[in-house]
């Protein structure tokens, strides 16, 4: 390779390399201002600032919906497996809100560590199927698992 | 190694002659495969167990935020490539590309933002996969825009050379968002090394449409290219006979 181009593939590289490294530092240390929510056991571990309007998220515990009977005011459970916290909304929920479901709600932790959520969204998991294959497996295994609990997903 | 050949093909006149060959296989493979794919996918696929029938915008969606994603690389590789051995043929397939790319990533975009309604209950959300996407978005029309800013041919596909290195770092940023950090956007469906999380009655129009999309988006580029090169090379000898002998 000739003197120049090898130095022209240096530079290119130099400033690969350089980007990257750069990038990489930064996205480390914003890597909390990235993440577009908390998980419950960091908010249970009050890294969430209490009080200021934050994003909380999590999968809805089974069982743990409660709808009042006169108004749209709901409460629920979300857990990541590390901790469990208390939701409170008053509003409609999305179309895919339902028991086992990932959430992520935006609102306020009070000094009790629950959650008042102004607005609630669901998170949806990359498993696709059509509804039959829904329902063999819901007949096999309880409601509410996701196909990674078919029988032949397992490993 | 047979170096011969990378030369031969970085030659303009060569490839105006052998894409001129290849276009009208990969136009009819393109229409046959995005037909087929859509047509199966869109009417034929038994809706999803949770989203019912929205889920069916993956079909556009997919295969165009994974060929703004590849575009992307190519265009890198060759702008990476032409800076380093003064290729004209490359600077020329780097400026037809930029907007190419530009459009699936908008395409992507949209029909991610249409998605997200229904799905999610909101349009936009600024997490880390969104967000890295438009930034991909602005990177594409940054290369458009940087390269109309320089009256020399030389200088502007230096510049964006340059430029289109140091965007790549956003590719494996793309790529890894949903699983570095916590995003409402959900992982990959189809994973390199695991099997895909999607039924196979889904996946393979999915997987039809994405290589329809693939070969769509060559052919565009293949048209744009040798448009390119006529435009650029009017001057050789070589176009001129090819022009005076069509006119």
């Amino acid at each position: 390779m000739k003197a120049v181009r090898k130095q022209r593939l240096m530079l290119l590289l130099f400033i690969a390399c350089g980007v990257a490294i750069a990038s990489g530092l930064a996205l480390t240390a914003l890597q909390e201002n990235i993440n577009l929510y908390f998980s419950p056991a960091q908010m249970q571990a009050g890294e969430a600032p209490a009080g200021s309007r934050i994003r909380g998220g999590g999968l809805v515990v089974p069982g743990s919906v409660k709808r009042a009977d006169d108004s749209l005011k709901v409460s629920f459970q979300i857990t990541d497996g590390g901790g469990i916290v208390t939701v409170h909304f008053d509003g409609i929920l999305p179309d895919l809100f339902r028991e086992g479901q990932g959430i992520v709600a935006t609102g306020k932790l009070d000094e009790k560590g629950e959650f008042h959520a102004d607005e609630v969204l669901a998170k949806h998991d990359e498993n696709y199927m059509p509804p039959e294959v829904q329902d063999a497996i819901d007949k096999v295994h309880k409601p509410g698992k996701t196909y990674e609990s078919a029988p032949d997903a397992e490993k | 190694m047979k170096w011969t050949f990378f030369h031969r093909m970085s030659s303009p006149k060569w490839f105006y002659d052998f894409s001129g060959k290849c276009l009208p296989w990969v136009g009819v493979l393109a229409l046959g495969c995005i037909a087929t794919g859509l047509t199966w996918g869109l009417l034929f696929t038994p809706p999803d167990y949770l989203q019912g029938n929205s889920y069916r915008i993956i079909f556009l969606h997919v295969p165009s935020a994974s060929l703004a994603m590849t575009v992307y690389v190519g265009l890198a590789i060759t702008a990476g490539i032409g800076y380093i051995w003064k290729i004209k043929l490359a600077d020329m397939a780097v400026s037809c590309l930029a907007p190419i790319g530009a459009s699936f990533c908008a395409l992507a975009l949209i029909t991610g933002s249409i998605w997200g309604k229904p799905t999610w209950g909101t349009w936009w959300v600024w997490d880390a996969r969104l967000t890295s996407m438009l930034i991909l978005l602005f990177l594409y029309l940054g290369l458009v825009a940087l390269r109309e800013a320089f009256d020399s041919k030389e200088t502007a596909s230096r510049a964006c050379a340059i430029l289109a290195m140091v965007g790549l770092v956003n590719i494996p940023i793309i790529k890894f968002s949903v699983d570095w950090w916590n995003t409402l956007h959900q992982g990959a469906t189809i994973k390199m090394t695991e099997r895909p999380s999607m039924a196979l009655e889904m996946l393979v129009p999915l997987l039809v449409s994405i290589a329809g999309f693939y070969l769509f988006c060559l052919f565009v580029f293949l048209l744009r290219l040798r448009a390119e090169i006529i435009s650029r090379e009017q001057r050789t000898s070589w176009v001129r006979s090819l022009l005076g002998a069509k006119s």
